[in-house]
């Protein structure tokens, strides 16, 4: 391996990619041959920093500086000044939101985006190169599958997965060893190892950043637990609207066939084990695992009862393992320093870290791990760096169209798998959102549900036709045509629904219905009773009225599509309410905020 | 038209290239995809005479997932992103101006064929939200008065 005396390191993760970080790439190569440097400092596109609010986001090394919204044109200053002439481009290093501290004199671990973080599933993520698998291996990489595959019997294996407590990432939180002990169980010729990445929570984007930043972790793990069930071959169900992450998927399959790490007699010991991908096409209920499987195997996602479990008969009628991704991101880790090390982290119920997506009205979007059991309000806050605007927080929502909202009065509650669904939220696969003043917490049930009827496969009466009903009176309330009784047909609706779906999809369904109304009750009773939407969020229920900050300047007046705006040059207008459509043009143009929503 | 033949030449290769795999229907619906642009009738009499699988197999598949389209797309695929993170920050804006703009529902193409318009499900650039897609380019942190100028650019490319 050459050497170099400097590394920029540049994402190359969907956030900062999509604001254009292959452009600053191919910037800094040309200008680091034009400045003769291309010998002494290495360009590198990893995969995800975490922090996208920022991005694109560079970090020089050695001396670890952020740099934050990076553009093309600031390439050359970097290159000029920092590496030329090891001078650090001041106005260009990340500013914390909420303490305003440049980080020029801060490394990494520091600023306040990382400081309570601890990285273990996301630990070569924004480290190494993702497509280059020397960088993998020279972090330990592949180290667990040597030691599996030569110190190790698959029971011994299963064991140490099992004392360590990890709990399936992907949501519901089942035990991994325990799975993994049951598919080893099942007796067959062929056995089936298969990951799932058909990560379809809106808001979440832990999976994608993970295989994006370091697919070679889940092959190996794939690999290793592939050796503990028994199983030769391996599939990995990724979501086609991923293309970053199924290139990088590919390549990293072929490089470790090349070294030998995939493919016959891995490590010269009998065990054999290889990996396909197939692509997902766009069908959230593929995320179910009987219903994965079904796509794979070629057919209508479809979900079917359970039992038989997937470890009994699953895909192609063989004994299969599912497992999330994250779930995979731990295993190396957990086999390489132990159960106990793995134990260390977390509370006792819920071991380890999670990663959670963090997104919405919050200032620090992007990608977190903590350890299990770190307060939300860790999360929001100090992690986060608080709500943007100055505006007021008002719920947090875990665990996608199947979880539940969080209000602020339980801003204090453990982060781990019990705690959440205590409170009628659930872990979910990792998605965070967070809602201001501004957001209408029905709207936002309305939201979701919307979401289960559009992705329900139709399969099962209760989840097709029941969560149908449920959206129907949901949009009849945000519209102001809410009943007396509406809030109890929801709720009855929504017990039935849990109780007689299917799968998972429309068992959790009625969830963010049902959180909403414990927590949010008022919000419901405003719409329906006084036709008020609190939030001044549901168009129909809006009023405008021009206060006494009016000018009189007519903008309103010309911009209003029925003539709804009277009054006189340099006079206080007024809108008449029967005639106004609610489009919002008339507050989009007023200059002086004389127009306000009621 | 030559142009034509060539692609069902692709889609031959495509069947060749799968078939006797299990599963097989999905990957080579998903290649006449990026050869037609979507999958009429006749490609999917194809695929299916070509798999030796039942036409309501293929249709049954290519009905079941939002990926696969049964009418041609715009030259443009613009997607909204109406993820969660998205929606709360306003994507729907968004889509109501593009609405507007194009004087299309979400779902339609424009009757040039330069646009088609689609409500998508999370695109996993969520610290850039609210985000949409033009064919492959992502625009980030948008705001509807961004949107005619956006536009503009992919018709005066005409």
């Amino acid at each position: 391996m050459e050497l170099y005396r400097s590394h920029v390191l540049v994402c190359g993760g969907t956030g900062c990619s999509s604001s254009g970080s292959a452009k600053l790439i191919e910037r800094f190569e040309d200008q680091l041959k034009e400045k003769g440097l291309d010998k002494e400092v290495k360009v590198v596109r990893t995969g995800c920093f975490g922090l996208c609010e920022a991005g694109p986001v560079v970090i020089v090394y050695p001396e670890g500086t952020f740099y934050s919204r990076v553009k093309v044109e600031d390439v050359d200053e970097i290159v000029s000044e920092h590496l030329l002439k090891g001078r650090k481009v001041q106005h260009l290093v990340y500013v914390d939101h909420k303490t305003h501290e440049s980080s020029v004199q801060k490394s990494l671990s520091e600023i306040g985006f990382y400081k309570q973080q601890e990285r273990v599933a996301l630990r070569n993520c924004g480290v190494i190169d993702p497509e280059n698998i020397d960088e993998y291996i020279a972090f330990d990489g592949y180290r667990a599958l040597a030691k599996a595959l030569t110190e190790m019997t698959p029971e011994q294996v299963i064991q140490e997965v099992l004392d360590s407590g990890l709990r399936g990432r992907g949501g519901a939180g089942f035990p991994t060893g325990k799975k993994w002990q049951f598919a080893r169980a099942s007796k067959a010729e062929h056995k089936y190892f298969v990951c799932n990445a058909d990560e379809g929570d809106p808001g979440a984007f832990m999976d994608r950043s993970l295989l994006e930043g370091d697919p070679h972790a889940i092959l190996e793990a794939m690999a290793i637990g592939g050796y503990a069930i028994g199983a030769d071959e391996g599939w990995i169900y990724v979501r086609a609207e991923y293309p970053i992450a199924v290139k990088r998927l590919e390549k990293a399959i072929e490089q470790a066939h090349e070294y030998g790490l995939l493919g016959k007699n891995i490590f010269g010991t009998d065990f054999s084990f290889d990996i396909h991908i197939r692509l997902g096409a766009g069908a959230f209920v593929c995320g179910e695992e009987t219903a994965l499987m079904a796509s794979i195997e070629g057919k209508r996602g479809e979900p079917r009862p359970k039992p038989p479990f997937p470890a009994v008969k699953g895909l192609f009628e063989s004994p299969t393992n599912i497992n999330n991704v994250e779930t995979l991101g731990n295993i190396a880790q957990i086999i390489l320093k132990g159960a106990d090390w793995f134990k260390s982290i977390g509370i006792p119920t819920s071991t380890g870290t999670k990663v959670f997506a963090l997104g919405g009205k919050i200032n620090n979007t992007g990608l977190v791990e903590v350890p299990m059991g770190v307060k939300l309000r860790t999360i929001i806050e100090d992690i986060g760096g608080g709500i943007p605007n100055g505006k007021k927080f008002k719920a947090v929502q875990t665990g996608g169209p199947s979880g539940g909202c969080i209000p602020a009065s339980l801003l204090d509650i453990s982060v781990d798998y019990d705690s959440l669904t205590s409170v009628g939220a659930m872990m979910g696969s990792g998605g965070m959102i967070v809602m201001d003043e501004d957001n209408c917490m029905v709207d936002i049930a309305r939201f979701f549900l919307d979401f289960t009827v559009d992705e329900s496969c139709g399969k099962c009466t209760p989840c097709r036709i029941g969560t149908r009903r449920m959206l129907e009176i949901l949009e009849r309330i945000t519209q102001g045509k809410g009943e007396e009784g509406d809030i109890e047909k929801l709720e009855t609706l929504a017990e039935n629904i849990k109780s007689s779906a299917l799968c998972g999809l429309g068992q959790t369904a009625p969830n963010p219905v049902l959180s909403t109304i414990k927590f949010f009750r008022d919000e419901y009773e405003a719409h329906i009773k006084e036709k008020r939407c609190p939030a001044h969020h549901c168009q129909a229920l809006l009023n405008y009225e021009i206060t006494d900050a009016c000018r009189g300047c007519t903008a309103c007046a010309r911009k209003c599509p029925v003539n709804a705006i009277s009054g006189t040059v340099k006079q206080k207008h007024v809108i008449d309410t029967q005639k106004c459509i609610k489009c919002g043009n008339c507050m989009a143009t007023c200059k002086f905020g004389a127009i306000i929503k009621k | 038209m030559p142009d034509n033949k060539e692609k069902y030449a692709k889609l031959q290769a495509a069947i060749e290239k799968h078939k006797g795999e299990r599963g097989a229907v999905m990957p080579v619906l998903q290649e006449a995809m990026t050869i037609f642009g979507y999958v009429p009738q006749d490609v999917q009499e194809m695929i299916a005479d070509g798999l030796g699988v039942t036409l309501s197999e293929v249709y049954g598949v290519s009905t079941f997932y939002s990926q696969f389209s049964l009418e041609p797309k715009g030259e443009h695929i613009i997607g909204v992103c109406l993820g969660t993170a998205c929606y709360v920050k306003g994507s729907q804006k968004i889509l109501d101006k593009l609405s507007e703009e194009l004087k299309i529902e979400p779902g339609r193409t424009t009757a040039d064929g330069l646009f088609s318009l689609n409500a998508t499900r999370c695109l996993g650039a969520c610290g850039l939200a609210p985000v949409m897609m033009i064919g492959e380019e992502v625009y980030g942190r948008l705001t509807p008065d961004q949107v005619p100028g956006i536009l503009d650019k992919y018709r005066t490319a005409q």
